[in-house]
């Protein structure tokens, strides 16, 4: 087995290369704004680092978001098309269970992931710690952090929720960004249990489109000049 | 086939068609396309995130489709070119992310190119090699730009562009404002041909210092509100809108600005062939219009068939394969998605 990740619904843009036993090799960006340039030559060189081949691929793992849109798609496109292109198996992982699974070593009971969604919101979701593994307790979700139940926003959190809203999740956890890692450790424990969950993005919004209502009328808005 | 000449794919996303070309040298072998204009229908225009949303969903099915129709498989392509802009961003990034993994899974060099150049070559792959040069008129929803083309491999320089609407803009908002469906285009020129033009609609920067001053560029806003305004002063009398009258006015003021101002600049760059291309090129009135004034002048009219008109990836993959053969840079893995790309970019 050997496992190529990568993950662009947070501000990293990270790829991890991991043979099923060991991660072999892992690169990590920060840059909101760059997603489509420095994705492929990240990928590229995390192969390189682990002197591995495209072709010696056996699996993609993917993070599908949540996470902002044109980002989020980037990751996924590029997955696709390498399991297109390689006739490999893509399969999509929650990037807040990414998150989780690296945060959950550190806690011992429940916690949250809380994202940056923007327009003052979060992409968030509970969890539990199990012996160090994250298990899901709700579902991924969309809204404003205030919007949260005060058990919730007491939480340990993971993520950038705590360092954008403190005054609603004063407790931060790490890690802020997905780890392709974590990633790739989760695609390894979905292959070895026979699922393949589809690498369909999870968008949790609807596109922002206004029908538009009659034409305006533009004889009284020009009657002045 | 020739296979001695390059297969080249073309994947082009600036907009609401996710295209897929596949073209050897300078032969054409697949085309294949799927559109989101129907999710646009509803909105009166694209909206970006809906159609990004369609190409992720459209990328690989539509891939397989080219591959399927050329009798080809992916290791067979030579390389790989993307459109790198100008268009919507966040459209570019899904066409330009798949076509890096494409290169990168196959091992081929990547061409990140230009829509609007694209737009130049795809002529090609339907009449032959291009004149050098060759002055191209190329109208869309998205641009309306007039350019003199000496190598469209490298040398693409503007001569005019559209200083407000595209003129494909102004006929969705024409259509629009005569209860007609959205894309405006192909419902005017069908209404139109049982019209009259009766309604002298003004030619915006055709005369006196207008023209001197913005001689190969165009204004169509002007045009969109005295025609929405014309409508709306019938409506307010009370009087029957004549649709297909104030359809063939208002055409056949675009078109007479657009075929004038072509015709101008070969004349004065002394050039003798005109290539017209994007989505307004498939308009009849634009065709009949461009032939009838370029046989008076003594130029050569060469226009695609309208399904190579309109934004699709065989145009992207003819240009690619005019890059490989006269042997351009290709790009690199950090290749940007650029919505403003200047047009005298033909190469990211
Ligand atoms: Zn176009």
């Amino acid at each position: 087995m050997l496992i190529l990740a990568f993950d662009t619904a947070t501000s990293a843009i990270t790829a991890a290369v991991h043979d099923g036993a060991v991660l072999l090799a892992e690169r990590h960006i920060i840059d909101t704004r760059r997603h489509a340039e420095a994705l492929a030559p990240t990928i590229a060189a995390v192969l390189a680092d682990a002197q591995a081949e495209l072709r010696d691929i056996t699996h993609i793992g993917v993070g599908i978001g949540p996470g902002p849109f044109t980002g989020l798609r980037i990751g996924v496109v590029t997955a696709v098309t390498f399991g297109h292109a390689l006739s490999v198996p893509v399969l999509g992982i929650c990037s807040l269970d990414a998150i989780a699974h690296a945060a959950a070593a550190g806690v011992t009971a429940e916690f949250l992931v809380a994202s940056d969604a923007r327009r003052k919101e979060i992409y968030w979701a509970r969890y539990t710690s199990i012996a160090g593994r994250a298990e899901r307790l709700s579902p991924p979700s969309v809204g404003r952090p205030m919007a949260l139940d005060a058990r919730d926003q007491a939480l340990p959190c993971a993520g950038r929720g705590p360092l954008l809203y403190p005054e609603f999740l004063p407790h931060p956890i790490g890690p802020q960004d997905v780890s392709a890692a974590c990633v790739a450790e989760l695609t390894v424990r979905e292959v070895r249990a026979g699922r393949h969950p589809e690498p369909a993005p999870l968008y949790l919004r609807r596109p922002d489109a206004q029908e538009p209502g009659a034409p305006r009328p533009t004889l009284v808005a020009g009657a002045g000049s | 086939m020739k296979r001695d000449q390059p297969l080249v794919l073309g994947i082009e996303t600036s907009c609401d068609e996710t295209g897929v070309g596949l073209v050897a040298g300078e032969t054409l072998l697949a085309d294949a396309i799927a559109s989101s204009v129907d999710l646009h229908a509803r909105f009166g225009g694209v909206v970006p995130e809906v159609a990004s949303r369609a190409h992720l969903e459209a990328m690989v099915p539509t891939l397989e489709r080219a591959c399927a129709t050329a009798g080809v498989t992916l290791r067979d392509v030579d390389a790989i070119a993307v459109t790198s802009g100008p268009g919507l961003a966040g459209t570019l990034m899904v066409g330009v992310a798949a076509a890096k993994a494409l290169a990168m899974a196959l091992g081929k060099p990547l061409y990140g190119v230009n829509h609007l150049a694209a737009h130049v070559a795809v002529d090609i792959v339907e009449h032959g090699p291009l004149p050098e040069p060759v002055v191209a008129l190329l109208v869309s929803g998205g641009h309306s730009s007039l350019l003199l083309v000496p190598d469209v491999t490298h040398d693409v320089r503007p001569l005019g562009a559209t200083l407000d609407d595209a003129a494909g803009e102004a006929f969705d908002k024409v259509a629009r404002v005569l209860g007609l469906p959205f894309p405006g285009g192909p419902h005017i020129d069908r209404v139109a041909r049982d019209g009259q033009v009766s309604i002298d609609f003004p030619r915006g920067l055709s005369s006196g210092r207008d023209l001197q001053r913005h001689r190969f560029d165009f204004s169509f806003s002007g045009l969109k509100t005295a025609v929405a305004r014309w409508v709306e002063s019938q409506r307010a009398a009370g009087v029957a809108v004549p649709t297909a009258d104030v359809a063939a006015s208002f055409q056949e003021a675009v078109v007479d600005v657009l075929t004038r101002k072509a015709i101008l600049a070969c004349r004065e760059a002394g050039v003798t062939d005109l290539q017209i291309g994007g989505g307004v090129a498939a308009n009849s009135r634009l065709r009949a219009m461009a032939q009838e004034r370029a046989d008076a002048a003594g130029i050569a009219v060469r226009v695609p068939r309208p399904g190579l008109c309109t934004d699709n990836g065989a145009m992207v993959a003819a240009l690619g394969a005019q890059l490989v053969i006269k042997g351009r840079a290709p790009s690199g893995l950090d290749l940007p998605a650029d919505s403003s790309m200047p047009v005298t970019e033909v190469t990211a």
